[in-house]
């Protein structure tokens, strides 16, 4: 495989986990913190809804581990497909 | 030692040590001034970058907002940190392997276009500009408080120490005082809030308190804040009240903000490799989420211990008298607040008690006249105060409100230190040395860029004497401002071959444009009272907010960018070339400065 070759099969690579990643973002937040909160009504957390707890910590604790995981999963694709910094 | 001297003391042994690092590390050349030379550990850069991020808006003014809206302003808490994942997944490791020192010199490149650049700049003086408005609001407050004073003279006293201290030194001096800073913030920040932690719920850890049990009580914290609240007829704290349209507008406005700020993107060309640029955004939110995993905690509660101390036994009892207020030293906070203006009480019925309720509210109304009240006697109490007077609310030692005030200040300067650099790179280096005057020297450079910073803090204290809202709101119009502009840019430059140099400046443009005439339209032209045509209780297009509109606004820029680049000339080969070198991380050398 030509190196163009790899380079774009990085790039799909890339857009592939960036789509998830951004599915997962758009979920934890504009989901279960906002349009989804009336759905999660029934599960009770501390005094609250479990929509309340997305909204105000769970949602940020989830953007944490995202962010983590894309630049874990990043560099090693970065290594798989030779485009690293050496 | 009384408390003057106390606060006098935390505020200047802090400030002490800024100046202390600022001048150790004071800048050199110009590369230095912009970059501090890329030498900065991803965790190092992310702490202070998260000092640079969390400003009077976070630290002073967001609990507040919080407090006395409860679920509905959430969109601050997701929308600054979600931000964050757009940022190191969509912009970070890109701008970083294209290996320059501003936000518009890629703008410039990309789309081929010295216009181009010349419209990046324009945006991102716009943005900025109002981010600092909201700054010095927040300055005000913490000078006007700790020194005592009006919230006028403070704003004033302020915008001196932010320009004497921007001035001092570049990027690395701001680099290695943003991390004493943010560690002075985050203290002041934690402290006080475990304190009122341990004394509501017994839990040491306020965001695990916030879900916690009320120890008085025996109920859940938040039943019980929901409970009194209701009970002196406002709405119920976890519920939700506003437009959902608006709350995901307003969240999305916030994040795709976030990542369009030119002062947190222009941190990410500080590190020394791609992949730390992915790891430095992780760690920024790290840091971030810190504060930001607490401020909901501090909102509610402080929300708990005002209505208390109000009705110190409830609202079926006496309210608090005006002679408890003006003796007992619990409620000495509201005595020292009051001579900043920012917080006020009338014993409207003449009869020595300060009733606090909703006056709107049909039930309190009815029970009112039952009393005898004449409408809620808490005349005054901007929200941008409840922060740095939470510690006194909750009766904390003299030396926690010392460290609060300083905390408050750290937030503020860090921020507007960190904006004003980027204006000054974007007249200095952008404007002047990149389009009118290529030969200046560099000297000349390092003084236009401390000209253009003195120019902005003019402009930012006359705007600020007239704030279109509190310090969070007046911030998340810069952060619509900056969705609608700056972001998209940079999105299709790396993410899209076709978008060409007019598509880009006519997209820009347009949302630029949009947002601004919508903000003006509700805030008043260039936020001078009186000189809106709508309210954001009224808004022109249904439920969508002034604050909310960047999300549209970005949608704008998208959509006229792409019909544009369509019916224009195909962006050339080189271009292309570039675009496909910027995506792999390979290759990326230290920034060059080729203007």
């Amino acid at each position: 495989m030509s190196q163009n070759d790899d380079n774009n099969a990085y790039w799909s690579a890339n857009m592939r986990l960036i789509k998830i990643s951004l599915v997962i973002w758009a979920l934890v937040s504009f989901g279960f913190g906002i349009i989804l909160r009336p759905m999660l009504a029934g599960i009770k957390v501390g005094g609250t809804d479990l929509g309340f707890w997305f909204a105000q910590q769970g949602s940020i604790l989830c953007f944490l581990a995202l962010i983590f995981f894309y630049a874990w999963r990043m560099n090693t694709l970065d290594r798989e497909h030779g485009v690293d910094e050496e | 030692m009384d408390q003057f001297t106390l606060n006098l003391l935390f505020v200047g042994a802090s400030f002490a040590l800024y100046i202390g690092i600022a001048i150790w590390a004071r800048a050199g050349s110009t590369a230095e001034f912009y970059a501090a030379g890329r030498g900065v550990h991803p965790i190092t850069n992310g702490m202070a970058t998260a000092a640079d991020w969390m400003s009077a808006a976070s630290f002073i003014s967001m609990a507040g907002l919080i407090a006395f809206t409860g679920y509905d302003n959430s969109s601050f808490l997701m929308g600054w940190t979600g931000g964050y994942v757009l940022l190191a997944l969509l912009l970070a490791p890109y701008l970083r392997k294209f290996g320059k020192f501003t936000v518009s010199e890629f703008i410039g490149d990309r789309f081929y276009s010295p216009t181009a650049r010349l419209v990046a700049v324009i945006c991102l003086l716009v943005a900025s500009i109002t981010y600092v408005i909201g700054q010095m609001q927040g300055v005000g407050i913490a000078f006007g408080r700790f020194l005592e004073i009006d919230a006028f003279w403070g704003l004033l006293l302020g915008s001196c120490v932010v320009f004497a201290y921007a001035v001092f030194g570049g990027m690395k001096g701001v680099t290695y005082t943003q991390v004493a800073q943010y560690c002075v913030l985050i203290t002041a920040y934690t402290i006080p809030a475990v304190f009122i932690s341990l004394q509501l719920t017994g839990n040491p850890i306020p965001a695990l308190g916030l879900f916690g049990e009320h120890t008085a009580s025996g109920e859940s914290l938040l039943v019980k804040l929901d409970q009194i609240v209701t009970d002196l007829g406002f709405k119920e704290y976890t519920a939700a009240h506003g437009s959902t349209i608006n709350m995901v507008l307003f969240t999305l406005s916030l994040m795709i903000g976030t990542a369009g700020l030119p002062h947190v993107i222009m941190r990410f060309f500080t590190v020394p490799k791609v992949s730390d640029a992915r790891w430095s955004a992780g760690w920024t939110l790290v840091f971030i989420a810190l504060l930001y995993l607490t401020a909901p905690a501090v909102g509610a509660m402080a929300r708990l211990n005002i209505s208390d101390l109000m009705w110190p036994n409830g609202t079926n009892a006496e309210a608090v008298s005006v002679e408890q207020i003006e003796n007992e030293p619990e409620y000495a906070w509201m005595q020292t607040w009051q001579k900043t203006g920012l917080l006020d009480w009338e014993d409207k019925n003449g009869d020595g008690k300060i009733q606090y309720y909703n006056d709107q509210n049909a039930d309190l109304q009815a029970k009112a006249e039952a009393n005898g009240w004449e409408g809620n006697e808490l005349t005054k109490f901007n929200r941008d105060i409840l922060v740095l007077a939470n510690p006194e609310i909750a009766n904390l030692p003299g030396w926690v409100i010392g460290l609060v005030a300083a905390g408050g200040l750290a937030a503020a300067l860090s921020t507007a230190a960190g904006l004003l650099l980027a204006i000054s790179s974007a007249v200095s280096h952008d404007l002047l040395k990149g389009q009118l005057t290529p030969n200046m020297s560099e000297k000349n450079e390092l003084l236009a860029a401390r000209l253009s910073m003195a120019a902005a803090i003019v402009v930012a204290v006359l705007l600020g004497l007239n704030p279109p809202g509190f310090a969070a709101q007046t911030v998340a119009l810069a952060f619509g401002l900056a969705a609608a502009s700056i972001f998209p840019a940079l999105m299709m430059g790396i993410f899209s071959t076709r978008i060409n140099n007019s598509g880009a400046v006519a997209g820009m443009l347009a949302g630029l444009t949009v947002t601004l005439l919508y903000i003006f339209l509700h805030k008043g032209w260039f936020f001078i009272p009186d000189t809106n045509s709508f309210t954001d209780a009224d808004p022109l297009l249904g439920p969508i907010k002034s604050t909310s509109f960047g999300a549209i606004g970005a949608m704008v820029n998208f959509i006229v960018a792409y019909v544009v680049s369509n019916m224009t000339k195909e962006t050339p080969q080189e271009i292309k070339d570039l675009v496909q070198s910027v995506r792999i991380p390979r290759g990326a050398g230290a920034a060059v400065d080729d203007h």
